[in-house]
């Protein structure tokens, strides 16, 4: 398959996500929207590393193929982190201020 | 080294002794010995300054080197004196005009109180020793000491009475006038350094008189002897920097006659005599300086003719002399110059004694207008002002006779004009002395009752000076008959020959015809005769009126209003300015970028404030625009 | 000596340890008399090392010691012509000045005193250190005490004033500092004697040596420039000085006017010349404009000040400018003039400060104004201050005379146009200092001088010292002259 249509997708979600953290206000929307991008992000790496493998990989070594697709397991493991942090942060959040609106956040600022 | 005069030291330390026993102990002194302290100290000069002349009378001149004053890469500056022909003369009128003015002022300073005595003497002792420096220097700078030390030393006499603003005001003009002046001076003396590596007179003389060695061009010598004759204009009076010596009338009335008779003013024609090879090299200098004395000469005569405070007139009469010997300078008469300073010394000190003596007879009173027939309460005063006139008017066979017949007959072998505006202001000068001695000791007495009871003739330490000097004025100028009337009779000329040999040499010699010369002694002796007889005529017979003087009276009486023309052009100018620099210029402008930084910087940081939000969108919104913007650059541009 | 100890190290250390001392003391008393002490110990010090000149005694003049080889600077200080003359002025001035501010009880004395010596310290360590990085770190050493000194010890509005100097000389020291790392950058490599080696070197020997393009070099002369200028201060850069004197006590005062701006000279001497001869040639009119400018300037300025303080503030900018000028013709008269005259100007300063603070304290005004009549009251002060002035306007056989004649001469050989412009301001100091001797001593006598008292004692000692020191360089300074004769001519033979 054409790679141009990994990109289009890749792009789409990724701009979906930029929209979606800009213009909600809802922290775990917001949330949703990050990982959304960093999929998206994922998506695109594998797809590159898919093109690069057909060209590039077999004339150097067989076991070479697909090691760049690691690193979305990397990703993978930072992002399920990130998120249980992420997810504790909004918990604690919701239970001081009774709400998951983002713009309450501003009181740390006082 | 061996030479006897090495101890010419001893001749300006005596004063400088004087002054620091004087100076320091002017809470301890009595009246008396501070007195006797600062007279004998100049006696002591003057002894010295006999044997001096005595020394080189016979043929022994010397520089005496003492040690280095500034001695820097190729300049060496030594403290060194020069004793020789024209210096020992100077330093006879220095000490013994000025050991005459010390006796008189024990009796005319009497009533000041011992504190102020003392000071007094201090600073008149100080005042001989700047004088002598200046004249025994052998280089340049060693006279340029003495030089600003009278100008110091005048500006606390003058500023004597400290507490009257006014004459503060004029001590604080004197100073700043001469400082005027000896900005040319010092920048004539680097010019000096710059071309030649040195300020010794002999080295400068020396290379400067030999065509092989001069290094200087004729415009170097006219720009070095045009700055130094700035500095002259300054320290002598002459026009544009003449106008501090009226004013200086402000110090006691025997600092006047120390200022304008023995020294400080006469420094001015010293210098040039001094320098009078690069004089004559430098023609054109020579004509502005003939032509400024006798614009001076005439200027001040005018101003003279109207003044009617006593030491006013003397003021401006000596600021027309000094005009005389610039002219004398001027058109080459070194000797006729060097003569006639020693003959102004002599009458002029006693005109200004002799003021100082009526002045004090009448309690204080300067004004003219409120005197009259003193000749029958002070006889001596009377009798030796009288011959004081005499002298300055020309009168022969008195000493200014000589002297400025001389200049003049110079004056016409160079410009016959020269000699005609001479003579036209030697008639003034004899109107307005015969003016001065007639409205203060002919006719009737116009002053206050108390005044004429209190009048009486002065002490012995008063008249005596006066009549030592009474003596001088006649018989001084005997020593300079020309050769018309006596042959071999100039002996001051033969004697100041060795100091004026090598301008001599370039000059050419004018000979004149004695047929000549007793025309041009037979009018300027007639015109001031007939000045004089008029003046006599007129001003014995002087009422007191309230009339309002008007036309050129008032110009002149109003000293043709140069003072408030410096003030409209120069002093008020520079206070302007300062003003202006001061308010828009420093608080402004400079100090006003400098703070504007300051705000800048503070009113930008308050700006950006805005920015820290604290809104997570707003922050991300921004990071999003970032992140298109480096995209755009990065692929499209 | 020479083995364990050298001049310029006891000059650095013994203020330090006796500053750090003094921070530690209980009473005030002892703060002061400890201090006092000190800088006449560093004195008899400062006076020894004037006799041991010399090859003979190189080793007790100089030493090196290796601390930060791997970045290639040492602890190298040593005593020149130039830094001996300084270092005594420095070790001069401390006694005297505490010696005059001996009866001002100052808040918090024993921070005070400690604060003046460690400036004392920073001082000596400009004026001997021959490595650029002690040079910088000696420099900001100096200076930081003084901000707390104005700070805290300040008038009125000390706040805003010592902020504009920290601002100022903060500016200018960062410049330097720019410029001493670029030039480091260029340095060419050293061995050591212990085997470091290093790629770049901050010694002065290194500074001198470096290859620059002449772009490099004029872009450099202007870092370092702005920094000394505006220690000096060379007019435009001079705004912080007259508020920065008039706002700090006077103690302060003296060591700002009378040693501090010797700082820029300094350092135009030992660093900017030196080390970038080309440019200093190629940029002399244009420094040589300023420093003529800032003399007229100031001289106008100073003629309608009212504040007695400012007034000798901007004489002091008018001074200053002079020697900057005659010191940028660079030629062996000016060089000298300018040696002789900074050694003369902070002596002369320190007395017109000590007078002004005399009438200051008595009758609390410092308009001029205000005052008149002091010769009544107080006729010693009187005569003491006129000679001072005197002096500070030149006058022959007075200490100024000599070195403004050499710098005139120095500068007339440069130009003749700028000597006689700068000329002008000889005479506008005769005006603005006869009018400030007029109203101030002269004249009947008013209500606000009638509580003054003659000086006392030690107010007299110390102004007779400074008298004496006036007259004789006016009539004999060819000692100081020989003792500064080798650093003028390695200078000169620097730019040739």
């Amino acid at each position: 398959m054409d790679i141009k249509a990994y990109i289009a997708l890749s792009l789409t979600l990724f701009t979906l996500g930029i929209i979606g953290v800009l213009v909600r206000r809802n922290a775990i929307i917001i949330f949703m929207c990050i990982e959304l991008m960093l999929n998206a992000v994922n998506l695109l790496l594998v797809a590159f590393s898919k093109m690069h493998e057909a060209s590039t990989a077999a004339k150097l070594s067989p076991t070479f193929a697909g090691d760049a697709q690691i690193l979305v397991f990397f990703i993978m493991v930072v992002a399920a982190a990130e998120v249980s942090v992420g997810l504790a942060i909004i918990v604690m959040l919701y239970r001081n201020t009774h709400s998951v609106d983002v713009n309450f956040l501003n009181r740390l600022k006082n | 080294m061996n030479n006897v005069l090495q101890i010419v030291w001893l001749i300006p330390v005596l004063p400088l002794i004087g002054f620091l026993i004087n100076g320091a102990g002017r809470n301890v002194l009595s009246k008396g010995i501070s007195g006797f302290i600062g007279s004998a100290v100049v006696l002591g000069s003057f002894l010295l300054s006999v044997f001096v002349f005595m020394q080189v009378k016979s043929g022994n001149t010397h520089v005496a080197h003492y040690f280095n004053f500034i001695n820097v890469d190729m300049l060496k500056i030594g403290f060194d004196f020069k004793i020789d022909q024209l210096s020992s003369l100077f330093l006879l009128i220095i000490t013994g005009v000025g050991f005459l003015i010390h006796v008189y002022s024990t009796s005319y300073m009497h009533e000041e109180p011992s504190k102020d005595f003392a000071k007094y003497f201090a600073y008149l002792n100080l005042f001989v020793f700047s004088m002598l420096l200046l004249v025994m220097g052998a280089n340049y700078v060693i006279m340029f000491i003495g030089w600003e030390g009278v100008g110091l030393c005048s500006y606390l006499l003058i500023g004597y009475w400290f507490k009257n603003n006014d004459y503060t005001n004029a001590a604080k003009k004197a100073f700043i006038m001469n400082r005027i002046g000896d900005l040319g001076f010092l920048l004539a003396v680097f010019w000096l350094i710059a071309k030649l590596g040195t300020v010794d007179y002999q080295s400068v003389f020396d290379v400067v008189a030999n065509p092989k060695t001069n290094p200087l061009t004729a415009f170097d010598i006219t720009g070095i002897t045009l700055l130094l004759f700035v500095g002259a204009t300054g320290k002598s009076a002459q026009i544009p920097l003449y106008t501090w010596l009226p004013d200086a009338m402000a110090g006691p009335t025997p600092v006047s006659a120390l200022i304008h008779a023995a020294t400080m003013v006469t420094a001015g024609i010293y210098m040039i005599a001094r320098s009078n090879i690069l004089y004559t090299m430098a023609p054109h200098t020579q004509h502005v300086v003939a032509v400024i004395g006798l614009a001076t000469g005439v200027l001040a005569a005018t101003i003279a003719l109207k003044q009617n405070d006593i030491k006013k007139v003397l003021a401006y009469s000596t600021v027309s002399q000094l005009g005389y010997m610039f002219l004398g300078l001027g058109v080459g008469a070194y000797t006729g110059a060097v003569f006639h300073v020693m003959t102004h010394a002599f009458f002029k000190a006693l005109l200004f004694l002799g003021a100082g003596s009526v002045i004090h007879a009448m309690g204080g009173e300067q004004d003219m207008r409120n005197m009259g027939g003193l000749n029958k309460h002070m006889r001596t005063t009377h009798m030796t002002f009288l011959l004081g006139c005499l002298a300055i008017a020309g009168m022969p066979p008195f000493s200014g006779f000589f002297s400025k017949d001389e200049i003049l007959a110079s004056a016409y072998a160079k410009n016959p004009v020269l000699w005609g505006i001479g003579v036209i202001t030697a008639m003034m000068t004899a109107f307005y002395m015969f003016r001065l001695y007639a409205m203060t000791f002919k006719g009737q007495f116009r002053g206050t009752h108390e005044q004429e009871h209190h009048l009486h003739e002065s002490p012995a330490a008063i008249t005596i000076p006066l009549i030592v000097l009474a003596i001088l004025a006649v018989a001084g100028g005997w020593v300079g008959i020309p050769e018309v009337f006596m042959h071999g009779g100039h002996k001051l000329e033969a004697f100041l020959e060795p100091v004026f040999a090598s301008s001599n040499a370039i000059t050419a010699k004018h000979e004149m015809s004695h047929s000549t010369e007793y025309m041009l002694m037979g009018v300027s002796v007639a015109g001031a005769l007939v000045a004089l007889l008029y003046a006599l005529n007129v001003f014995s017979k002087y009422q007191k009126s309230e009339k309002e003087s008007t036309g050129i009276s008032k110009i002149l009486e109003n000293k043709w209003y140069v003072d408030e023309l410096y003030n409209a052009i120069i002093v008020n100018p520079i206070k302007a300015i300062s003003a202006f620099l001061n308010n828009i210029v420093e608080r402004k402008l400079i100090d006003g970028l400098v703070n504007g930084t300051g705000k800048v910087v503070n009113y930008g940081s308050r700006q950006l404030r805005w920015l820290q939000s604290g809104q997570v969108g707003a922050y991300v919104l921004l990071m999003v625009i970032g992140i298109l913007l480096l995209f755009i650059i990065q692929l499209f541009l | 000596m020479g083995k364990f100890i050298t001049f310029p190290e006891l000059l650095i250390w013994l203020p330090l340890l006796g500053g750090i001392l003094s921070f530690f003391a209980k009473k005030g008393q002892s703060a002061k008399s400890l201090a006092l002490f000190v800088s006449l110990l560093v004195l008899a010090v400062s006076a020894a090392s004037l006799f041991y000149t010399g090859d003979k005694f190189a080793s007790w003049n100089a030493v090196n010691y290796y601390y930060r080889n791997n970045i290639g600077s040492t602890f190298f200080v040593k005593l020149d012509g130039t830094g001996r003359i300084l270092t005594f002025l420095t070790a001069l001035a401390f006694p005297i000045i505490l010696t005059a501010t001996y009866r001002n009880n100052y808040k918090n004395p024993a921070s005070f005193y400690g604060l003046m010596l460690l400036a004392q310290a920073g001082l000596m360590g400009v004026f001997c250190s021959m490595d650029a990085l002690l040079f910088y770190f000696f420099w900001e050493l100096a200076l930081i005490p003084v901000y707390f000194l104005c700070s805290q010890w300040g008038g009125e509005k000390r706040i805003q004033v010592t902020f504009k100097f920290f601002v100022y000389t903060f500016v200018g020291s960062l410049l330097m500092l720019t410029g001493i790392i670029y030039v480091y950058l260029h340095t060419a490599g050293r061995v050591f004697e212990d085997g470091t080696i290093v790629s770049h070197s901050f010694s002065i020997s290194a500074f001198q040596q470096v290859h620059l393009g002449v772009k490099e070099q004029g872009w450099l002369f202007w870092l370092f420039f702005v920094a000394f200028a505006v220690k000096m201060p060379v007019f435009p850069f001079h705004t912080w000085q007259p508020d920065a004197y008039d706002q700090s006590p006077t103690a302060v005062t003296m060591v700002l006017s009378g040693i501090m701006v010797k700082m820029g000279l300094f350092g135009v001497i030992r660093w900017l010349i030196p080390v970038f001869p080309q440019a200093s040639i190629q940029y002399s009119h244009i420094v040589m404009i300023l420093a003529v400018t800032g003399i007229i300037y100031a001289s106008c300025l100073a003629i309608v000040q009212d504040n007695i303080k400012k007034l000798v503030a901007y004489s002091s900018i008018a001074h200053i400018g002079l020697m900057c000028a005659a010191l940028f013709a660079m030629n062996p008269i000016g060089t000298q003039g300018v040696m002789l005259q900074m050694f003369n100007h902070g002596i002369n300063i320190i007395g017109m400060w000590i007078v002004v603070d005399l009438l200051e304290q008595q009758t609390g005004v410092k308009e001029i104004s205000k005052l008149s009549g002091v010769a009544h009251k107080a006729p010693v002060l009187t005569i003491l201050l006129v000679i001072i002035a005197l002096a500070n306007i030149a006058l022959p056989l007075t200490n100024a005379f000599t070195g403004e004649f050499m710098m005139f001469s120095g500068l007339y050989m440069f130009s003749g146009w700028y000597a006689a412009i700068a000329g002008i301001g000889i005479i506008l100091a005769a005006v603005y200092t006869l009018n400030m001797i007029q109203k101030v001593f002269y004249g009947n006598s008013n209500s606000i001088v009638d509580s003054l008292k003659d000086i006392s004692l030690n107010e007299k000692l110390i102004l007779a010292v400074i008298v004496c020191i006036i007259f004789f360089v006016g009539v004999y300074p060819q000692p100081v002259i020989d003792l500064t004769k080798n650093a003028v001519s390695v200078l000169t033979a620097a730019v040739k």
